[in-house]
């Protein structure tokens, strides 16, 4: 058996069912859309695009099987269409379709006259007409303030509107109820009090003469929802809002590589470029090549079939294309193929969040590979550092969680390493360009300074940027310390003639040992015919000595046979 | 009166005929009440010049529409021209006849 708590909790669970609205970031920010059967409250100023919501919302719900109604009570229906026509929204084919319908409630103080009691039957009539005709699960009343201005009794009018909600919550419409803000509170009549359910809040503000605008879910009862102020953008396309203000740390890392289109450099990022998904920082003063490496990465990503998006703060695309000419990467073919798509702005022209809404808004629309930034550096102009760096922060964090590789160029002031707002911090590879001045000359010098999770090169390598495109060589390193430029060719030509002087005497060197050899071997011949010379008189000498031992031993026989004469044979063989 | 030096209100004619319509939702007491009220009215004021007309939105509601109706009961003055409202049980006879113009001189 359910306790009683336990059926009062069933019922709070299906309470909490959603509609969604289809408003881009919105549903993720309300974690599912507008309360289901229940009349939201949209409130702002005049020209914080109260209407326009309303309007997606509803032309949502005929996408997805959920007709609406929108009741007006400003814009008569040909207007509306007019209007959204220039939106984006077919609003007459929906019409046609009978999955939108039009009720448009026009009420002039000055033609009506008031006598006696009476109610507001009349406009219940029209909506459950309206509503039956279509079938409609939605409905928009915009604004319904009208009938305070348009009718004279207020109590009234507090009653009805009263029985109104509870209509349409009756009949599980889901409603927007537009009302415009007030001085002191939210809706200039108070709608608040009667719509308990949701209540949204557009702002529109205006810094340093930037206009920002702003959503925030002031009440959404019984269901989470950020709280967070979020900026949002207005264009041809709709509304899209960002969810983000802060992503976790949780997105996936990709152990796959993207080559950087510079060869040389991928063999500095450990052989293989940087990592799919990572965001990269390239910097540099003016006139390093900052450009030109992201162009060369815009280049090979669209090479090999991928998407790329190019935010430009400086550029128009057209100026890039043309100097990326000059160092032989031709980006207008991927433009034309569709595959590279550019975004020029200046960073001055809107607010930071709607830059950031901005940049969501194409990525989404867009689903690159890979996104440039290109000075990202530029949009510090707009904000404060802090300011500046809790968008990055959440710029980055967004692509990360798309895996989406980013390469941002930042221009940093000659001998300071970090300008850039700590954002380098958030960056997993880091790029360094530097220019080397001396000898009347200025060269590049490129290095990596940090590129987490691999083994890359601490080597200083010169950047060379010509018509053939872009080459990395190896600096000189030497006793001189390191040379760039004239002043490396002039060190290696240099180190060229010592070497043939050095080649020169060892060759020398070599004849002389091979002439002291002949010499040795002269004087060895020499030594070796004298010893023979000494050698055959030795021998002479010896013979010599021999034949008198001869003579003696001759003579001694002699005398000895002549002094026995008798004497015994034996002796004779001796 | 035929003279062209005469004013504007003088020349003015009288509405010949009034042609009125009551729209109400169904048989509530206001409705009944708005209805014995603007009868009353057009008799003593407008014999046998007007044509009353009750339209009942919970029957036709899609009637609602073409004259703009919200608040119940509302008279609407059809003819003579411009369209005029009166909204309400049409209790105070004085405020009903200047909501449908009718003056006295008639």
């Amino acid at each position: 058996m359910m306790s009683a708590a336990e059926k009062l909790l069933n019922i709070e669970e299906s309470v909490l069912e959603k509609t969604p609205t289809g408003i881009t970031g919105l549903d993720e920010i309300t974690d599912g859309g507008l309360p289901k059967g229940r009349p939201s409250l949209i409130c702002g100023s005049a020209g914080s695009g109260k209407t326009m919501f309303a309007m997606k919302f509803l032309a949502h719900g005929a996408e997805i099987g959920e007709p609406g109604i929108y009741v007006s009570f400003e814009e008569t229906p040909e207007e509306l269409i007019k209007n959204f026509a220039s939106l984006d929204l077919d609003l007459k084919t929906l019409e046609e379709q009978k999955k939108l319908g039009f009720e448009y409630i026009y009420i002039e103080r000055s033609e009506i006259e008031e006598t006696g009691e009476y109610d507001l039957e009349g406009l219940f009539i029209r909506l459950a007409y309206a509503v039956n005709q279509i079938g409609a699960k939605r409905i928009v009343l915009d604004t319904i303030e009208a009938l305070f201005s348009g009718l004279p009794n207020e109590a009234t009018i507090r009653a009805e509107l009263r029985r109104l909600f509870k209509w349409t919550k009756d009949q599980g419409l889901t409603a927007i109820i537009t009302g415009e803000r007030g001085e002191k509170t939210l809706t200039r009549y108070g709608l608040e009090e009667y719509v308990a359910d949701c209540v949204i809040l557009l702002d529109n503000q205006v810094i340093n003469k930037i206009a920002t605008r702003n959503l925030r879910i002031i009440k959404y009862r019984g269901s989470a929802h950020g709280t967070n102020e979020y900026p949002f953008l207005m264009d041809e396309s709709g509304i899209t809002i960002l969810p983000i203000t802060s992503v976790g740390l949780d997105h996936s890392a990709s152990g796959d590589h993207v080559p950087t289109g510079i060869e040389r450099l991928d063999a500095m990022l450990d052989g293989k470029g940087y990592y799919n998904g990572s965001s990269i920082l390239v910097t540099g003063a003016a006139g390093t090549g900052k450009s030109s490496i992201a162009a060369k990465f815009t280049d090979v990503t669209c090479k090999t079939g991928g998407k790329c998006l190019y935010f430009a703060f400086e550029e128009s695309p057209k100026q890039i294309i043309r100097n990326m000419k000059s160092i032989n990467i031709d980006l207008g073919q991927w433009a034309d193929k569709g595959l590279l798509k550019f975004h020029a702005t200046r960073p001055t022209l809107y607010g930071l969040e709607i830059h950031l809404v901005t940049m969501y808004k194409m990525i989404n629309e867009f689903e690159p590979d890979v996104v440039i930034f290109d000075p990202i550096s530029n949009l510090i102009t707009v904000g404060s550092p802090d300011e500046v760096k809790s968008m990055l922060t959440r710029l980055i964090d967004f692509l990360k969680s798309r895996e989406i590789t980013a390469l941002s160029t930042s221009l940093s002031v000659i001998g300071q390493i970090d300008t850039d707002v700590g954002i380098s911090s958030l960056m997993d590879t880091w790029v360094d360009l530097k220019a080397v001045e001396c000898n009347g000359e200025r060269n590049r010098t490129i290095d990596i300074i940090k590129s987490r999770g691999m083994e890359h090169s601490n080597q200083l390598r010169e950047f060379q940027l010509s018509n053939d495109g872009i080459k990395i060589v190896d600096v000189y390193l030497g006793p001189a310390g390191m040379l760039t430029g004239s002043a490396r060719v002039s060190q290696i030509a240099m180190e060229k003639a010592q070497k043939l002087i050095r080649e020169h005497e060892i060759e020398q060197k070599q004849r002389e040992i091979e002439r002291k050899r002949e010499q040795m071997e002269a004087q060895i011949a020499e030594i070796t015919s004298q010893f023979e010379v000494e050698e055959e008189e030795l021998e002479r000498t010896l013979n010599q000595e021999k034949l008198k031992e001869e003579a003696i031993k001759a003579n001694r026989m002699e005398m000895s046979r002549v002094r026995e004469a008798d004497g015994k044979k034996g002796d004779q063989n001796e | 009166m035929n003279d062209n030096s005469n004013l504007d209100e003088e020349t003015e004619e009288c509405p010949e005929f009034w042609e009125l319509r009551l729209y109400v939702a169904g048989q509530t007491p206001k409705s009944i009440e708005a209805f014995a009220n603007l009868k009353k009215i057009a008799e003593t004021h407008l014999e046998g010049q007007y044509h009353i007309e009750v339209i009942d939105l919970m029957e036709n509601p899609e009637l609602a529409k073409g004259d703009q109706i919200l608040a119940l009961p509302t008279l609407v003055r059809k003819l003579p021209e411009p369209i005029k409202k009166i909204i309400g049980t049409l209790a105070n006879e004085e405020k009903v006849l200047v909501g449908l113009d009718v003056r006295p001189s008639c």
